[in-house]
């Protein structure tokens, strides 16, 4: 009971911090300095992981994937076709945003709970600034536009990670393995992915804004803030995963 | 002006400020002391609006600020500076950069006249050729000064400084003080400094206030001190070696007179 109290508390709380961020900024130019900075240190600098970790997830799901089927009533191109669809229907979009949420979330959690341990926000409300506005804004903003980037950039990587496997390696011809990507192509699912990552984006920058503004006491707090932070946007993101499909598919 | 009429405070059931009513005069250091615990700094964010009292009137310059509406409230707090016992300097920027804040975000001013202004506030309190650091690269004497030169940017009515001398040598700390008091006059404000540093109740205090345990006990100025008969004041006054020795001698004094 009093954990479901809590949680609504919580919750309530979210919402009210949600309130105060989405208000007119004081000044557009600021709002949008703040944006371009938050776009590259949250963003930008996550593609370098982002690229790499679905190389080798594509390679490894297409490795797997012919391992799997070793029925002579499948088509070669199956591999293909298989790596193509578990990249965009779920890693790309959902366990790509998992891992955000570890990255950028946590960043976000502690250079917020940071800022409040060390008096910065209660500086900015003093001067009459809406603090919660112009620190979490450009944050939300930033991840929901870029994030369906990343994305992106992780389908791309995903698939050449599978076609590297498939030229390198004799487990399956390149030319099949392009013909599998290339079969019943269903253009809607990158769209569903596209779709679900804007509501994962706004999760993890949300969540992690709402653990890190909320933090009282020091270092030890903004470290636990930032774990709780990524724990609570992963189980919502999987969440949000389940009732997205259900809704887009 | 500012005057905090039976103002009471509690969390969790527990009550940390108990119907304090105080006077704060314009163009004088005005200090909160205590002990730790004893509810200065509650008094302090009540007064400038991080934390909202269940009872009683905040009145700057006769407007209770608690009946204000948001606007009123942003209004008034660009008349407000504030020195943050951890100096509460943004560190994604650099000295300049921060001075210039609160003038980038509440005039109409071109780049070129706030960097002048953020200067001259620079130049004010002592502090040339850091400009160009960041608040981690400068030592936290230095800080206090940019967080000064912050506070004071946008000509403040009003200058609030919680424990502005804590983290600093002895020196370094007279020379906050002595800038804090130098301020004062000059731009005619109202301070109010949070602080259970002695040298500094001595030093500057003009108009002080005492508090135990939620509730003000004592008021005065820095010359009442040592003539106080509050047992609770002295316990706290002379906790000190130090100033035991200046008391006993000044007795001593007294007696052979």
């Amino acid at each position: 009971m009093k954990i479901l109290f809590q949680s609504l508390q919580r919750f309530g709380e979210y919402v009210l911090l949600l309130r105060k961020i989405f208000t007119t900024p004081d000044r557009w130019n600021e709002f949008f300095r703040r944006f371009k900075d938050e776009a590259y240190m949250l963003v930008i600098d996550s593609i370098a992981i982002v690229v790499t970790i679905s190389l080798f997830i594509g390679a490894v799901i297409t490795i797997q994937t012919q391992g799997n089927i070793s029925s002579p009533l499948l088509p070669a191109y199956t591999v293909g076709l298989v790596t193509r669809d578990t990249l965009l229907l779920e890693f790309s979009s959902s366990i790509m945003c998992l891992l955000l949420a570890g990255k950028v979330g946590s960043n976000i959690a502690s250079e917020i709970g940071t800022m409040r341990v060390t008096e910065q926000i209660d500086a900015l409300d003093i001067m009459g600034v809406n603090s919660a506005n112009y620190l979490i804004l450009p944050k939300i903003t930033a991840l929901v536009v870029f994030i369906p980037v990343l994305v992106v950039f992780s389908m791309c990587s995903g698939l050449f990670g599978g076609y590297v496997v498939a030229t390198f390696t004799d487990i399956i011809p390149a030319s099949r393995y392009i013909y599998g990507l290339q079969s019943y192509f269903t253009e809607y699912y990158v769209w569903y992915t596209i779709i679900k990552s804007f509501f994962f984006a706004f999760v993890i920058s949300s969540v992690a804004s709402y653990y890190g503004y909320k933090v009282r006491g020091g270092a030890l707090e903004v470290g636990k803030a930032s774990t709780d932070s990524v724990v609570v946007s992963s189980v919502v993101i999987l969440l949000l995963d389940v009732i997205l499909t259900k809704l887009l598919l | 002006m500012i005057e905090v009429k039976n103002i009471v405070k509690s969390f969790d059931g527990k009550t940390i400020l108990r119907d304090i009513s105080a006077r704060f005069e314009t163009g004088k250091t005005n200090l909160i002391i205590g002990k730790s615990g004893s509810g200065k700094t509650v008094l302090m964010k009540s007064i400038v609006g991080l934390i909202r009292p269940e009872a009683g009137e905040i009145l700057y310059d006769g407007k209770n600020v608690l009946r204000m509406d948001a606007q009123e409230v942003k209004a008034l707090r660009c008349e407000i500076g504030m020195l943050f016992q951890g100096s509460a300097l943004f560190d994604s920027l650099t000295v300049l950069e921060n001075v210039m804040f609160p003038l980038k975000m509440f005039t109409r001013q071109s780049s070129a006249e706030r960097e002048k202004r953020a200067r001259f506030c620079l130049e004010r309190v002592n502090l040339i050729g850091a400009d160009r650091q960041y608040p981690s690269e400068i030592s936290g004497g230095m800080q206090k000064r940019v967080a000064i030169a912050r506070a004071i940017a946008l000509n403040p009515k009003y200058l609030f400084c919680d424990e502005p001398n804590s983290g600093l040598d002895p020196q370094t700390s007279i020379l906050i003080d002595e800038l804090v008091r130098d301020i004062t006059r000059e731009y005619n404000i109202t301070t109010i400094i949070n602080t259970h540093d002695m040298s500094s109740v001595l030093g500057i205090g003009e108009n002080i206030i005492f508090l135990d345990r939620g509730e003000k006990v004592w008021e005065g100025n820095s010359d009442g001190i040592f003539a106080s008969t509050n047992e609770k004041l002295n316990d706290f006054v002379f906790a000190s070696n130090l100033f035991k020795a200046v008391k006993e001698y000044i007795d001593d004094r007294n007696t052979k007179k």
